[in-house]
């Protein structure tokens, strides 16, 4: 089995404040810690899990900096075997869509039975790089997928999608296809010290636009359907009704809203 | 010439051993301690983790680190809970002897088995009459034929009476103090061997202290390590990997506990501000900030002496007595920065208070260490 997967650096804003930088589109990420999209680190051990399972390779492929070199590696000494990090001035300002175009390019040079990405980017949110890549790859696509399973010809696999309440949809899909992997379909495993000193021996690929055989215009914001115009906090109290009173009265007043709203 | 620089693989292991901490051990670090338990499935996820026997080398199933990068990740792993870190520390301790005296047959037996699985060891040198005077060592090991037998009680044992390997310290020779100690291998089911009273603890209460009784007990004389006589040699030399390696998890604790402090203080509102706009919490946080700064430097120095071959005997006393004494007045601030709160044990700084202090202790006393010390000082 043929794999790739798709990985994303994020900066964590899980636990720090997020403020939006000068250009007012973009936050400032100078104090920010950054790691894999953690979606992502779920696909790549379901890559890895299959691989272990049916043999086969993983190929790693980032659009970044060399800053993604982090992630890209600590992929491989999860089990990856290669990896690609496409990097060009012309991928700056692209949107999910444009993203997915140079992946698209890139594996499109490759062998492959399954694409993973994760189902969506802690940071923008999108989730549209699974279903774009898909139909650029001309190939069937499943996201949130919470469980994979190869079926006995190796020429489909049975996905289980995440829907609302947790319930999961089962469907039939032929490879090859591209799965967007939800988090929790599986334990990701911590890379060993043996792991990351074989990874670091591994040379990362460098791709750029004209490699891939890309316009530039095809790429980046030119490329783009969206393009981001700003960021603006959320205005506080406007969704919001605030209620007054004192404890027994706002309590009553909640009791009501719940109840009209048949919510309990 | 100078380089304060972590390799790629170094920041990258770091950042393994940190996630570890953070999302294995982090959420139950509190619940173990109050419910005082050993935590038997932790040494399951490490070793999944490759997270322990950090420093064995790679040849006797090891993770192969060098002596810094396995100090780099104790301080991460102590930042998650010192109690945790404490199983894993001890079982390093448990090996070292091993590492330094272990004839190649000895090490292949028994570091393949316990390197191929998830184990525990421990090292068993205190004894009630013999703590900061090892040379009162009162278990004694008598040859009889191919055996020794080992008789005595060792208490305070870290993983004591539930490792897979015992390195037990005996004297073989009671007239000769110091020179006569001994060194040998215990493997757990020998008979004899049986663990006493389990001790309840200030801190690091994830972590098994007990009695480790040997009564009667026959270890074959292929399991001594070393020779006759050699044991407090032996002792030294892990102890001065085991006090960098307290140094390194003292800066972990403290730095847990400043990084809770700063996000206290930021929130915590009193007179109308929150109180980091005064001076005086500043100051604090300022000194904690410097002390684990200091601290870390000089661990590091330490190990990086270790990873050179160079000795280090008086730079592992210095980091050992600095970082633990560090730890202790940062963990005490940051008691005092989070106020009434800091007292209760719904926050968990009392905790790191209490974590803290056992690192002044163990491992030789911070005053033995400057006994230490101050021997080189006037060797001079
Ligand atoms: C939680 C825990 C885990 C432990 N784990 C292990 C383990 O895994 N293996 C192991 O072998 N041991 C272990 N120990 C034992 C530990 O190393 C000893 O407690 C330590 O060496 C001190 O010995 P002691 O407790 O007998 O104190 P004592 O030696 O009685 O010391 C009491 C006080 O007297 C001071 N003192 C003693 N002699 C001098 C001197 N000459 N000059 C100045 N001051 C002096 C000491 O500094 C100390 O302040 C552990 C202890 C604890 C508490
Ligand atoms: C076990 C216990 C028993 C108690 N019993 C009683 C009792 O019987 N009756 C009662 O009324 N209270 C009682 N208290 C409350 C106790 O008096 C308060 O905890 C104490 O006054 C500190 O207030 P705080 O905890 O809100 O800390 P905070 O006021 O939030 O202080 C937090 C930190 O900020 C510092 N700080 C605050 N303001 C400034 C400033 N302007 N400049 C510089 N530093 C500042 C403080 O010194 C401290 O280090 C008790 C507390 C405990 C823990």
């Amino acid at each position: 089995m043929n794999l790739v997967v798709c990985v994303k650096r994020v900066p964590d804003t899980a636990e720090s404040e997020v403020h939006i930088d000068a250009s007012g589109k973009d936050i400032d990420k100078s104090r920010l810690s950054f790691g894999i999209n953690e979606c992502d680190n779920y696909a790549v051990e379901e890559a890895i899990q299959i691989k272990e399972r049916l043999g086969g390779t993983v190929t790693v492929i980032s659009l970044g900096p060399k800053e993604n070199d982090e992630v890209i590696r600590m992929a491989l000494a999860k089990g990856g075997d290669e990896a690609i990090r496409l990097e060009d001035e012309a991928f700056d300002g692209g949107d999910g869509f444009a993203v997915a175009k140079a992946l698209a390019a890139a594996i499109k040079g490759l062998e492959f039975d399954i694409v993973f990405t994760g189902a969506l980017a802690d940071d923008d949110g999108y989730a549209v790089v699974p279903a774009a890549l898909g139909e650029l790859l001309g190939v069937p696509h499943a996201t949130y997928v919470k469980k994979v399973e190869i079926l006995e010809d190796g020429k489909r696999a049975k996905v289980g999608r995440e829907l609302e309440g947790g319930l999961l949809e089962f469907l039939e899909i032929e490879l090859p296809c591209v799965l967007g992997i939800q988090t929790g379909i599986n334990e990701p495993r911590y890379a060993s010290f043996k792991g990351i000193k074989q990874a670091a021996k591994k040379e990362i690929a460098i791709k750029s636009a004209a490699d891939l055989g890309l316009d530039p215009s095809e790429v980046g914001e030119s490329g783009s359907w969206a393009v981001l115009e700003k960021f603006t906090p959320p205005v506080v109290g406007e969704m919001a009704e605030i209620l007054e009173g004192d404890p027994e009265e706002t309590a009553a007043k909640l009791a009501a809203i719940l109840k009209e709203k048949g919510l309990v | 010439m100078i380089s304060f620089e972590l390799s790629e693989e170094q920041r990258a292991v770091q950042k393994v051993a940190h996630e570890f901490a953070e999302r294995e051990i982090r959420p139950l670090a509190a619940e173990y301690d109050e419910r005082e338990e050993y935590p038997e499935w932790f040494v399951e996820k490490a070793f999944r983790a490759g997270l322990t026997y950090t420093y064995v080398p790679e040849e006797y199933g090891g993770q192969g680190m060098d002596f810094l990068t396995a100090c780099i990740v104790n301080e991460e792993l102590s930042w998650g809970c010192c109690g945790f870190a404490t199983i894993l520390g001890a079982n390093n301790l448990g090996v070292t002897p091993l590492l330094v005296a272990g004839n190649e047959e000895q090490k292949r037996k028994y570091l393949l088995d316990l390197t191929s699985r998830p184990s525990l060891a421990a090292m068993a040198l205190t004894e009630p009459e013999a703590g900061s005077d090892a040379g009162a060592v009162r278990t004694t090991a008598v040859r009889d034929g191919d055996f020794y037998v080992l008789n005595g009680t060792k208490c305070f044992i870290s993983n004591g009476g539930i490792a897979d390997l015992h390195t037990v310290y005996a004297s073989t020779d009671p007239s000769k103090g110091t020179r006569g100690l001994s060194c040998f291998l215990v493997p757990k089911g020998t008979p004899g061997l049986s663990a006493g009273k389990k001790e309840r603890k200030m801190g690091v209460r994830a972590s098994v202290t007990s009695e480790v009784i040997l009564s009667d007990c026959r270890v074959p004389a292929e399991d001594l390590l070393g020779a006759e006589g050699q044991g407090f040699k032996i002792a030294m030399i892990t102890l001065d990997k085991a006090r960098v390696n307290v140094a390194s998890g003292s800066v972990g604790i403290a730095r847990a506990a400043l990084e809770a402090a700063l996000d206290y203080a930021r929130q915590r509102i009193q007179f109308g501000r929150p109180i980091i706009e005064n001076q005086a919490i500043q100051f604090m946080l300022a000194d904690m900030d410097m002390d684990v700064e200091a601290g870390r430097l000089l661990y590091m120095k330490a190990a990086w002496l270790e990873t050179k071959g160079l000795p280090f005997t008086r730079e592992a006393a210095m980091a050992k007595t600095f970082c633990s004494d560090m730890a202790m007045r940062v963990t005490t601030d940051v008691v005092q920065v989070f106020g009434g709160y800091g007292y209760m044990r719904d926050y968990p700084v009392e905790k790191y208070m209490r974590d803290a202090k056992i690192n002044q202790i163990w491992d030789g006393t911070n005053q033995i260490q400057r006994l230490v010390m101050a021997r080189s000082l006037m060797a001079r």
